[in-house]
């Protein structure tokens, strides 16, 4: 893996699920340091880029590659793209019942420290980490002891994800309508935490539909995707033209 | 390419799935067989070779003649294609029966089996605080800490010693909570049975050890019919612990037990089961036909029984382990976890009868179904009129794992009074693809991800489970689980 590459490179992707066509020759190039902000109408292919750049089984490539620091990740399982460094916060995460979220937290921490083969923590260990993280997303611990994601309220979800974004401190994380469903103080505070956690050494997409999460975090540059492709890209600016204008002048 | 990744995961599952059942294997020992086929030859010939005395050859023939007149229960959520009793050894035992004055005399072959299944017989067994019966096809080959255990005046031994050592206390309490027809294959049971456990705690006393029972189904032809009787005196209590395999054979065994508990004043009876017979292969050929009946009875003030069940193999599993409960302020439990995988079909639960005042019980129920199997919860919470100032709590829940598997709750309440309470709670939930790629996402695998959400499932039950079987459990229900989300 060589630092002069992209960190996250995707070439002429057609994905398809149940032999329907979703993703048509997308192509896209991520540095470290980039946010690219990602939007288009529904059923364009954001979820589905999403859900395969972390190796959902449900979608098969037919053609094309991605490729991770310059090598292609498409043998990769999912796990394994997520111990490389790619995150994925889920548009709509997923309750486990029976699993508590300390459980789940710690183990997908070693998961990741076993990887790299560095000692795994133990829960006491763990709970002086996760404590210092739960506050950069204003979580009160008493949810450690909850089930992942049951009884969340949707704001709580959110900040689920970006919690986990933040304690796998990944490379490359790709958030899936994290702003959907947030109210306005729920929305500083996720986008607070997700501006904190940005660097020069890191890389984010953001899948959104509204200006509005782009009013907090700055886009290097904003995609539009259409018809599972990116039709234009622009700067910052685009997202604004995007919000008065819509997306029909860009077809027509 | 994805499509590939999607494809290894198949495949990693396959394997999973292949996983081979571990006690499939048989043993090659010298038997004494009865020929095949049921009559009242049959039932006599049982009764002669064991030496039995009148009583019992009575109590057989008159069960055999109530279960020629009874019929298959026809009410469970089960198929499977007609049984040909006929076709079925009754009788199966290990040649070379003198009397056995050590457990190091036991056949070394038969050593082995156990070794291999991790069960020691030897006395190191001790360091467990364990003293084990082992029934093997049709006959007990031995009981350990027998001495030990009389030294507090606890009777461990099998079945058949009982009927000659301690006769009045069998004829006393044998067929006293599951009478001769109570339903046909306790009726069947009663006709045939040929060995089991049998456990006496006297008055004031604390069993010192775990008692323990593991029931190994050998021969291809032989059915298993085994009885267990455990009677705990006034202030008594005791632990005991069942556990079960069988060989691995593409035919049907018939395993038709019966278990009858007595708890006195102030008795108290813990009994737990963890059952691994042999459920048959991917396709559903083979496995054992389980058809058991379980019940306790409460019969004095303030005694306690309570059931803790894992089901995981068979191929067809029929049970409801229940308590009947006679004496006043007396209490029932029952824990279960009840795991299907592949085509197994399980209809399981309890019946709780409410009969003395202030009586209380409680059913936690908790059915996986994966692959193509079905699980059901069956249960009776019956409260007469005199059982005044009863309660009940039940809660059953249920997990799916993929697509195809399939449960049902059947729970039943009747009650008879004004002053009770009863409480039912139920829920179902599904571990999918989407729930596992959320593990796998954060970068944990597969079956870490399967473990932790059976687990946490499975938790209010494993905790009633006593330590060694709680582990055991939670190992065994994973490895049964491997491979089948996907």
């Amino acid at each position: 893996m060589n630092s002069n590459y992209p960190v996250l490179e995707i070439k002429d992707l057609k994905v398809s699920i149940n032999e329907n066509e979703i993703l048509k020759n997308l192509n896209l190039k991520v540095n470290k340091g980039e946010i690219h902000a990602i939007m288009g109408p529904n059923g364009s292919g954001k979820s589905t880029f999403s859900k395969v750049i972390a190796g959902h089984p449900a979608y098969s490539v037919s053609s094309g590659d991605i490729m991770f620091k310059g090598s292609s990740i498409l043998e990769l399982e999912p796990e394994d793209r997520s111990h490389l460094g790619i995150f994925l916060a889920f548009q709509y995460p997923i309750e486990i019942p029976g699993v508590s979220n300390e459980d789940f937290l710690r183990l997908a921490y070693n998961s990741k420290q076993k990887f790299y083969n560095k000692p795994e923590v133990d829960p006491l260990e763990f709970l002086s980490i996760i404590d210092e993280k739960l506050k950069l997303v204003n979580m009160s611990p008493l949810f450690l002891s909850r089930n992942v994601n049951e009884g969340f309220s949707g704001g709580e979800k959110k900040r689920n994800e970006i919690l986990q974004m933040i304690l796998l401190d990944s490379e490359v994380c790709i958030l899936d309508e994290t702003d959907s469903g947030l109210d306005i103080d729920a929305l500083k505070v996720i986008s607070t935490g997700i501006n904190n956690f940005m660097n020069e050494n890191k890389s984010i997409i953001l899948i959104t539909h509204y200006q509005r999460l782009l009013d907090y975090i700055k886009p290097t540059y904003v995609h539009v995707m259409q018809d599972g492709k990116i039709v234009k890209t622009g700067s910052a600016n685009l997202a604004k033209e995007l919000e008065n204008k819509g997306y029909e002048w860009l077809t027509t | 390419m994805v499509k590939k990744s999607n494809k290894s995961l198949n495949k990693n599952i396959t394997q999973l799935i292949n996983k081979t059942y571990q006690y499939g294997f048989s043993t090659n020992i010298e038997k004494d067989i009865i020929e095949k086929g049921l009559n009242e030859k049959t039932v006599r010939l049982i009764s002669e070779k064991k030496k039995e005395p009148e009583f019992l050859l009575k109590f057989r023939l008159k069960a055999y003649k109530k279960w020629q007149q009874m019929s298959e229960p026809e009410w469970a959520y089960l198929k499977f294609p007609q049984i040909d009793y006929q076709d079925i050894t009754y009788y199966s035992a290990p040649k070379s029966q003198k009397k056995l004055n050590d457990l190091s005399e036991v056949d070394p072959e038969l050593l082995k089996t156990f070794d291999k299944l991790g069960i020691s017989l030897n006395e190191q067994k001790r360091l467990t605080n364990v003293a084990v019966d082992i029934v093997f096809d049709s006959v007990s080959i031995g009981t350990s800490f027998q001495e030990e255990l009389s030294k507090s005046g606890v009777i461990f031994a099998s079945i058949s010693e009982a009927v000659h050592d301690y006769p009045e206390l069998v004829e006393k309490y044998l067929g006293s909570v599951v009478p001769i027809g109570d339903n046909y294959f306790a009726a069947l049971n009663s006709a045939v049975f040929t060995d089991g456990s049998f456990c006496y705690i006297p008055q004031d006393t604390i069993c010192p050890l775990d008692l323990s029972t593991y029931f190994r189904i050998n021969d291809q032809n032989s059915g298993q019919f085994e009885r267990t009787l455990i009677i705990s005196e006034k202030n008594s209590s005791v632990n005991y612990l069942e556990g079960c395999t069988a060989p691995q054979y593409d035919t049907n065994q018939l395993h038709a037990a019966v278990v009858e508990l007595v708890a006195l004043e102030n008795a108290n009876i813990k009994y737990s089961t963890v059952q691994n017979w042999y459920s048959g292969d991917e396709l559903g050929n083979g496995g054992v036909y389980n058809f058991v009946t379980k019940r306790g009875l409460c019969a004095g003030t303030n005694s306690k029984i309570s059931w803790t069940q894992v089901e995981t193999g068979s191929s067809i599993t029929w049970k409801y382990p229940s308590c009947v409960l006679v004496g006043n302020d007396s209490q029932g439990e029952f824990y279960s976890v009840a795991l299907t995988n592949n085509y197994q079909q399980a209809d399981t639960g309890t019946k709780m009868t409410h009969i003395g005042k202030n009586t209380r019980s409680r059913i936690i129920s908790k059915g996986i179904s994966a692959g193509k199997s079905k699980n059901s919860y069956r249960g009776l919470v019956s409260v007469r009129n005199k059982a005044l100032g009863a309660r009940n709590y039940s809660q059953c829940d249920s997990l799916l794992i993929g697509n195809l598997s399939n449960a049902n709750t059947f729970p039943i309440i009747s009650v008879q009074n004004s002053t009770s309470k009863i409480e039912h709670e139920a829920s179902t939930s599904k571990i999918g693809e989407e729930q596992i790629f959320y593990f796998l996402q954060r970068g944990i695998g597969i079956e870490k991800a399967v473990e932790l959400m059976i687990s946490g499932f499975c938790r209010e039950i494993f905790t009633e489970l006593p330590l060694e079987f709680a582990a055991e459990a939670d190992k065994l229900l994973t490895l049964k689980l491997e491979g089948s989300v996907g």
